[in-house]
């Protein structure tokens, strides 16, 4: 019965394993402008690619460390492999990957996910993209669904427009690493008027121990165009913790949209500090859904900057935050036109000491009339240990604007448990069932294969959780 | 086999319950064969709910003495989950609400935490649509949420319905006739007598009389202050609605 195609996450975490693969190329732990210079060199790159790079590297050492939000102090940027290149070329047919890395893939259900429903797949394995396909019909309209690197050599033009215009690679010290060292990622181009129908799925896989993963996505969806682009994240557990660090542009046009998916379940020993920002034009539409469940510390702010009068964001978010982990997750809406409107749901479920939060900023700007703003956030908690925290951050500078905000915090009740048990669940089962309504908003929005994953990822949050 | 009080009935033997370190059941007999229905009949703060929460195995209620057994098996060594698998049930008083979960969904759930193998969707819908016929629900009713904005009557027939696709071996209801109106009553009523099993035991527990007429018990006790003040056949309940529980009161203490 159960639909098993875009397979994130069994057992507790399934994913823990890791492959002894011999990379073609490893660079030197710790972050210098040689190493930089030998990714881009590698890569094979144009020269203001090059510049782009050296000069984030530059904005990276020259800002300090966030003081808001988790806990970093862990990170040492010394001792992370900032670039490991697992085969020497793409591949475009299933057969031609590495048997490792194949094997891999095929224990995290890529193929067959692509066989059943997707429109395209890319799977990123440590630094490099090592298989991207796409339907050929999707193809033939002019649908550009490539790693980023190949993006850059095939649509310079493109990538040069947009690249880092919509996440400066000063905007903060992560998105300046990111910039400085980006590998792999997607390039997504949907020209005006086509609507890819089925999604696009990323799989993103780190493999090597103390890694750092810095993808880079650039997503262009021209006037009146539609895409899904999903992803997901796995790692193995190690004993040392690995970065990951992407960066996320997208520009949606006018009257196009855009819907973004993330099912994050990193292993617990994973830093995920990401940078996701859209812009949105005249009656355009952008969609984050946001779920993440895995990692050590989550900080991810999806952002809509609503640059034109119709445009409207959302965010769909959920955290779950077991023990060991801090799920910052959030949302950011700027309304800088007339008539915008942007809503954003966050749902944040914390167990077993874990932390989870919503940290929001809604800024409507000055002549920002008649903009609409909701905002709900959620919280659920399992028991006393466990905590969760709301931050929502407003910015009105236009008056005749209409922004609310409502949260709500409820705890797992007993008399609830009760009643689900007397049905014969397990007080597992029940624990579970009360997550899946929490977040039954969210999931709903999720194509069918997601969505059942998603209900069997918190329902493995839920194993052995009880005391 | 085994009509009457074989090793299948429930069987309550000397049940001391505390609440909060407070005494409420003070020693219950009761025994409840499989095909018969018992009621159990008291004023308000007797221990009506007490004993039907405590049967179910709710953690907030503590047995300092006494025993029950249900099909030979210790029952307060078990968690209530594994008391439902056995074929325990309880319609509740006040149901609690369960956002996002639909009815349909979690009625399936449900179902399959019974059963051996997991029943297939078509023959699940099938035997969720006979059971709402049954009951006059409205088919809509198994995409709503699970008691969430259900008006006091839909939740009592939604508990009744569990019970129907769940087939108990024991089922107690608790106060199931409180906020009903007429109507409703007999519609819980019917449902509860369609029910009716030769493999089934079945407690009825109700302040009122008014439930009885609707579904004749083989027996009632009377429960008040915690102890069983009398055990007779349905006329009793009759009399009960006569002369009220206060005359009994006296009468025990007299």
């Amino acid at each position: 019965m159960a639909v098993k195609s875009a397979d994130f996450g069994l057992d507790t975490y399934k994913f823990g394993f890791h492959d002894d693969i011999k990379p073609v190329y490893k660079s030197p732990k710790g972050l210098s402008a040689e190493v930089v210079r030998e990714i881009s060199r590698q890569k094979d790159e144009p020269e203001w690619m090059l510049e782009f790079r050296l000069e984030s590297l530059r904005q990276f050492e020259s800002k300090p460390m966030p003081t808001w939000g988790a806990d970093l102090s862990r990170i040492d940027f010394d001792d992370i492999y900032y670039y490991i290149r697992p085969q020497d070329r793409q591949a475009r047919s299933w057969e031609d990957v590495p048997d490792d890395i194949k094997n891999t893939f095929d224990r995290l259900g890529i193929p067959e996910a692509e066989r059943k429903f997707l429109a395209g797949v890319g799977a990123q394995y440590d630094s490099e993209v090592v298989y991207h396909s796409i339907r050929e019909d999707l193809e033939r309209e002019g649908v550009v669904f490539l790693d980023m690197d190949s993006g850059l050599r095939e649509h310079p033009e493109i990538v040069r427009e947009y690249f880092g215009t919509i996440i400066p690679n000063g905007d903060n010290k992560f998105a300046a690493l990111n910039s400085a060292v980006w590998s792999g990622g997607s390039f997504v181009y949907v020209p005006a008027g086509v609507k890819v129908e089925v999604p696009l799925q990323a799989y993103f896989r780190i493999n090597a121990e103390n890694m750092g993963q810095f993808e880079r996505t650039l997503i262009v969806v021209e006037p009146g165009a539609y895409v899904h682009y999903v992803e997901g994240c796995t790692a193995p557990i190690y004993a040392t913790d690995s970065l990951h660090s992407a960066v996320v542009e997208i520009i949606v046009k006018e009257g196009a949209r855009c819907r973004y998916t993330t099912i994050q379940n990193w292993s617990t020993d994973v830093f995920n500090l990401v940078t996701k920002r859209a812009v949105a034009y005249r009656d355009a539409t952008m969609e984050w859904i946001d779920g993440n469940l895995g990692s050590k510390v989550t900080m991810k702010y999806p952002s809509v900057y609503l640059m034109e009068p119709g445009a409207h964001g959302e965010v769909l978010s959920i955290a779950f935050a077991s023990q060991g982990q801090h799920q910052d997750a959030g949302a950011k809406m700027v309304h800088a036109a007339p008539n915008t409107s942007s809503i954003i749901t966050s749902k944040s479920i914390s167990r077993a000491g874990g932390r989870a939060g919503y940290r929001g900023h809604v800024s409507v700007l000055p002549g920002a009339e008649r903009s609409k703003s909701n905002v709900v956030c959620d919280a659920l908690l399992f028991d006393d240990e466990s905590r969760s925290d709301t931050y929502p951050y407003m910015d009105i500078e236009e008056s005749n604007t209409a922004v609310q905000h409502e949260a709500t915090v409820s705890k797992i009740g007993e008399q609830q448990l009760f009643y689900l048990m007397s049905r014969g669940l397990t007080e597992e089962q029940a624990m579970a069932m009360v997550v899946s309504g929490f977040i039954e908003p969210i999931v709903r929005e999720l194509p069918m294969e997601y969505a059942v994953e998603m209900n069997r990822l918190i329902e493995l949050q839920m194993e052995g959780s009880i005391g | 086999m085994h009509n009457g009080s074989g090793a299948d009935a429930l069987v309550i033997d000397g049940l001391h319950v505390s609440v909060d370190g407070m005494p409420i059941l003070k020693g219950i007999d009761l025994q409840v064969p499989k095909g018969e229905v018992h009621a159990l009949m008291g004023p308000n703060g007797s221990g009506k709910s007490t004993l039907a929460n405590t049967l179910m195995g709710h953690p907030a209620f503590e047995v300092t003495g006494g025993s029950v057994t249900f099909k030979g098996q210790d029952m307060l060594e078990l968690e209530t989950d594994e008391r439902a698998r056995l074929g325990m049930f309880m319609a509740f008083q006040y149901p609690s609400e369960i956002t996002g979960v639909r009815v349909s969904n979690f009625l399936r759930m449900a179902l399959n935490a019974q059963r051996e193998d997991e029943i297939s969707a078509m023959e699940f819908r099938r035997l969720m649509m006979e059971k709402m016929r049954l009951l006059r629900m409205d088919p809509k009713f198994a995409g709503r949420y699970l008691n969430e904005g259900f008006s006091g009557g839909e939740k009592k027939r939604n508990e009744i319905l569990q019970m129907a696709v769940l087939q108990p071996e024991l089922a107690i209801l608790d106060e199931t006739d409180s906020g009903l109106d007429i109507d409703a009553l007999r519609i819980v009523a019917d449902g509860v007598n369609t029910l009716r099993s030769a493999d089934m035991a079945t407690l009825v527990i109700t302040h009122y009389q008014r439930l009885l007429n609707y579904i004749v018990p083989d027996v009632v006790h009377v429960l008040i202050d915690g102890r069983i003040a009398r055990t007779g056949g349905k006329e009793l309940a009759l009399e009960l609605d006569e002369s009220g529980y206060e005359a009994m009161t006296a009468a025990q203490e007299a």
